[in-house]
């Protein structure tokens, strides 16, 4: 389905992805965890040729670009074969709940404006904002704004989906509604891409976790073989500061809570 | 004083049958202003090598003349330079100077409009499969104009105030009419005045319609409550 080889890319001096090769099979869905400036969301962005790569191949769903040499309409057949949820949503400002759904269906699929939108309600009531149809963004909460954007992102029906830490910019209330959705789609066999900082999430839901670290990846495995015995020592440091991270935050809390 | 009240209301009538002459150049160079200036910030947005310095040189000199030096080159120097232009109109010659210098104020102001979408509007739109210019269309043109649009009527506010300067080249639009009532009647302060009024009275009837309009748009960018 997806398959990367030898990808590359510095901005000026500064290599931010030195020579990485990964594939993911149909219907997989798989992990990037990592810490921060390690190249996960470059990576995930070259895919899509939100960043230009400098060198690599990659391959989407039989569409197929060498990157030094990439002309702008296979770029563009490339970015057909996947969608992007954003940390920041990106949900269009300018127009409905609804209609951003249905619009990008309207202009790449030259559907009608009827089935465009049964598409987009359809969607709407699967991520559960039937009743937030005909609101713009701004009225949304940031937990409804990304589940709109899984709804758009799964609407063009595309091979795989890139998710860009779909939850990194989300209130802690709305983390759990957003994560269940993008399960829920997991559950169905659509291939998809997770770039997150939640481990939780990751080992729940991906068949594969792959752990990058300044540019390259580092390790990679099942869940169990990631989480649970992880081989390179990076990989251990990575976890056990997370760990260590999660569980001082909740001292913290429990610290504030004794003084009050 | 020698104010002759009754003068000045008798001859609006007189001077207000000149205002759709004044309109239409206000509303013909706009329109045409517009269109270059659509492509003019694009070119700046885009960075696109040479069209890029020749824009910045176009806005740099229209911004940086008198619009009055501009129009008399262009309705009596153009003809000397192109003999095609020889049969120009006074009309013609002053739509198309005040496009010309309209367009490039409006360059600068939707380039600064362009640049306040935020980037991942773009991205989003060409993630879901659009073109650059589908996603132009649909996306961040409505977004920019929305921002652009409080700056782009003060310069409409500002042209419909300059076409009185096509009456230098002959155009006879609402300030001629005015000068020339004035100079048969020697009335010279109530027609000013009555032409002045005029023009106030357009200007306001403007922004109030520009107020309405921007509420209007702005509906998808309040939130409800």
């Amino acid at each position: 389905m997806i398959k990367v080889s030898n990808l590359k890319k510095s901005y000026k001096n500064n290599q931010v992805l030195k020579d990485i090769s990964f594939h993911v099979d149909e219907g997989e869905v798989v992990a990037i965890i990592g810490p921060s400036g390690s190249g996960k969301s470059t990576l995930l962005r070259c895919l899509n040729f939100l960043e230009n790569p400098n060198e690599g191949h990659i391959e989407i769903g039989g569409v197929s670009v060498d990157t030094t040499k990439a002309a702008k309409k296979e770029i563009h057949q490339l970015r057909l074969q996947t969608s992007m949820v954003f940390q920041h949503y990106n949900l269009f400002k300018n127009i409905t709940a609804l209609k951003n759904v249905s619009h990008p269906l309207r202009v790449t699929k030259k559907l009608d404006k009827k089935k465009a939108e049964a598409i987009g309600r359809h969607l709407l009531e699967q991520v559960g904002l039937s009743n937030k149809a005909d609101h713009y963004p701004i009225s949304l909460s940031g937990g409804q704004q990304q589940r709109v954007g899984i709804a758009r992102a799964l609407a063009v029906n595309p091979n795989a989906i890139l998710f860009d830490e779909p939850t990194s910019s989300l209130d802690p209330e709305w983390v759990g509604e957003v994560l269940r959705v993008i399960s829920g789609i997991a559950d169905k066999d659509k291939t998809m891409i997770i770039v997150t900082h939640e481990m939780n999430f990751a080992r729940e839901v991906a068949d594969r976790v792959i752990f990058m670290d300044d540019g390259s990846i580092v390790e990679q495995g099942t869940p169990e073989e990631v989480f649970d015995s992880p081989a390179n020592d990076r990989t251990k440091r990575f976890l056990r500061d997370y760990q260590r991270q999660i569980t001082g935050k909740a001292d913290n809390k429990n610290e504030r809570f004794a003084i009050v | 004083m020698n104010f002759n009240f009754k003068y000045m209301f008798e001859i609006i009538p007189e001077l207000l049958t000149y205002v759709p002459v004044t309109l239409y150049i206000a509303i013909a160079s706009m329109i045409i202003a517009i269109i270059i200036a659509i492509f003019l910030s694009l070119i700046l947005v885009n960075r696109i090598p040479v069209l890029h310095q020749l824009a910045l040189v176009y806005i740099s000199f229209f911004r940086g003349t008198p619009p009055l030096v501009q129009l008399l080159m262009i309705y009596f120097g153009l003809p000397q330079l192109l003999p095609s232009f020889n049969s120009i109109t006074a009309m013609t010659a002053a739509i198309l100077a005040f496009s010309l210098n309209v367009s490039a104020y409006l360059a600068e102001i939707f380039r600064a409009g362009l640049e306040s979408v935020d980037k991942g509007q773009a991205e989003a739109a060409l993630t879901t499969g659009m073109t650059y210019s589908q996603a132009l269309r649909s996306i961040i043109l409505p977004q920019a104009a929305r921002n652009a649009i409080p700056a782009t009527g003060n310069t409409f506010l500002g042209l419909l105030k300059n076409t009185s300067l096509a009456f230098t080249i002959g155009v006879t639009e609402l300030l001629a009419q005015g000068k020339l009532l004035a100079t048969a009647t020697l009335h010279f302060f109530e027609a000013y005045m009555a032409v002045a009024l005029i023009y106030w009275g357009l200007t306001a009837l403007y922004s109030w319609l520009q107020s309405w309009y921007e509420k209007k748009i702005s509906k998808a960018y309040v939130r409800e409550i």
